[in-house]
């Protein structure tokens, strides 16, 4: 399959998974690192490839914003989160000047860079590369699925919250998995319910339920409720390991079981 | 693009900060006034949430010979939205930059708006294609600026920043900040709580730094998530909610810039 003069990049990551929604803002980036975080808890080396170039959210998310990529032969060298090289990043940010830079490119030029990423990262040897997406369904989402038509995709994990207006536009997001031929892993609904800190009231802040009700309709595997949790908040706008910091709450549990269900694989 | 006095447009850079919930009530807002005409614009491809949120999912277009009519909520406000010309829920626009384009320039051209007070143009997030293009295309026509939306935590103000940045690279002026999602007032014990931590000095801060005015805070009320799924006017549904009142006191905000600022014609 991979030629002996052309390096492969991805010929030793295992498993790749990517992350989408079509709707923006419900948590896509925080779903993929608390996977990454929670996959590493269970012994796994994760790659993760952060294709969101107008709004790159994970280096932040762990602690990595102010990093620079170095090249060698076969490509970038990936930013590791920790000494052991168990969780692996690319961004668009580490290639900024800036942080405040605004990267105001119209598709193709997107495209490009996109599969230069998809190339041209020397990951290693990786049990996931997780892929983070931008919301919508249009040049990115096209440039991941192309450049990525020779590789076995373990599937596609969609995330939503629980209102309609955002399982309206996952919908979509499920049109383009089929459209494309990327199989679906299952939808997981975030920001499922609020329990209030001071007196255990739980709201349901952005309504409740529609993503047990997507999956159903579109006769996808439903993957669990994450909290509205501010802990987690917290965890990620510090860049700090919420799954080691936070082992007992109920939402470490609800990534756990995500976690395991990525691992289970397409049926 | 002659016969609209106030083009506004609504940005953030983030994703699901609000900028379609805004939008839509901005436009509810302005249209109290009966004598006002106002639209929205939608120029969201590929997540048309317009729709929905002002209570016409379902509807269609049609055309006439002056072009595309644009939806009418109420007499004096109507929208478009690309929402209107998909047979199914289920139907994607899976596009490259160059068609969703076009989408938007027709959009300007062939819509039969009439004469209108206030055009609001909703946008997705990010700094790419959409954005470049409606700036762009309304150029000629000077657009009266920007409503920047943010939710406090620094997750967002990065990508607002960016945002921002992409205003002051197209000469866009910006008319200000609103951080939706500022707190959360719990229905049973009324204490408050920061789900979204403004961990480093929310969109106060950010402002301060950036010396852009602060429209407003609006507040998480669980209402308006569901006003807007039943395409509903949360400012009608809650009149006494804060949030309500937030809204309100930035909607005025945005008639009294809009009022004080030149728009010189071609």
């Amino acid at each position: 399959m991979e030629g002996d003069e052309d390096k492969d990049n991805l010929s030793s990551v295992k498993h790749i998974v990517v992350v989408l929604s079509g709707k923006g803002g419900v948590g896509k980036s925080t779903v993929t690192v608390q996977l990454a975080l929670s996959l590493r808890q269970a012994g796994k080396r994760v790659g993760i490839l952060d294709i969101d170039l107008c709004g790159p959210s994970i280096p932040r998310m762990l602690n990595l914003q102010s990093k620079d990529v170095h090249q060698c032969d076969a490509g970038w060298v990936p930013v590791y989160a920790d000494r052991e090289r168990t969780i692996a990043l690319m961004s668009i940010s580490f290639l900024l000047e800036n942080v405040n830079d605004a990267v105001v490119w119209r598709g193709p030029k997107k495209t490009a860079l996109i599969k230069q990423f998809i190339s041209s990262v020397a990951w290693g040897e990786l049990d996931y590369l997780i892929v983070d997406t931008p919301p919508g369904t249009s040049d990115e989402h096209l440039a991941l699925v192309e450049g990525l038509q020779r590789y076995s995709i373990d599937g596609a994990l969609l995330v939503t919250t629980p209102q309609a207006v955002s399982t309206g536009d996952v919908r979509r997001e499920i049109t383009f998995c089929r459209k494309t031929g990327l199989h679906i892993l299952g939808i997981v609904e975030n920001m499922s319910g609020f329990v209030c800190p001071h007196c255990e009231e739980c709201s349901n802040v952005f309504s409740k339920g529609g993503g047990e009700e997507l999956a159903k309709v579109c006769g996808v595997r439903f993957l669990g409720c994450i909290p509205l949790d501010p802990q987690l908040s917290h965890s990620l706008e510090e860049g700090r390991d919420f799954i080691e910091e936070f082992p007992q709450s109920a939402t470490f549990t609800a990534f756990k079981h995500l976690a395991q269900a990525v691992e289970r694989g397409p049926p | 693009m002659s016969t609209v006095k106030h083009k506004i447009l609504v940005l953030s850079g983030k994703g699901g900060v609000g900028k379609s919930t805004f939008s839509a009530h901005l436009a509810h807002g302005l249209a109290s006034d009966e004598s006002k005409e106002v639209a929205v614009l939608d120029i969201d491809i590929c997540g048309p949430s317009i729709p929905r949120i002002m209570g016409l999912e379902g509807e269609q277009v049609h055309q006439s010979g002056s072009g595309w009519s644009p939806v009418y909520v109420e007499d004096n406000l109507s929208v478009m939205s690309i929402g209107f010309l998909l047979g199914s829920p289920d139907d994607a626009v899976i596009w490259r930059g160059p068609k969703k384009n076009g989408m938007i320039k027709q959009f300007l051209r062939d819509v039969d708006w009439g004469g209108l007070d206030y055009l609001i143009v909703d946008t997705p997030p990010g700094t790419s294609d959409e954005h470049l293009s409606i700036v762009q295309y309304l150029s000629a026509a000077q657009i009266d600026g920007a409503v920047i939306i943010t939710t406090p935590q620094e997750v967002s103000l990065q990508d607002v920043r960016k945002e921002i940045t992409f205003c002051r690279k197209v000469n866009l002026p910006i008319i200000g900040v609103v951080e939706n999602m500022s707190i959360f007032i719990c229905p049973k014990c009324k204490k408050s709580s920061e789900i979204f931590p403004p961990t480093t000095g929310g969109a106060e801060k950010m402002c301060q730094e950036l010396n852009i005015p602060l429209l407003g805070k609006v507040p998480l009320d669980p209402q308006i998530g569901k006003s807007c799924d039943e395409g509903k006017s949360f400012l009608t549904e809650c009149p006494d909610s804060p949030a309500t009142v937030a809204y309100r006191n930035i909607i005025q905000s945005v008639k009294e810039y809009c009022s004080s600022h030149k728009v010189s014609d071609k």
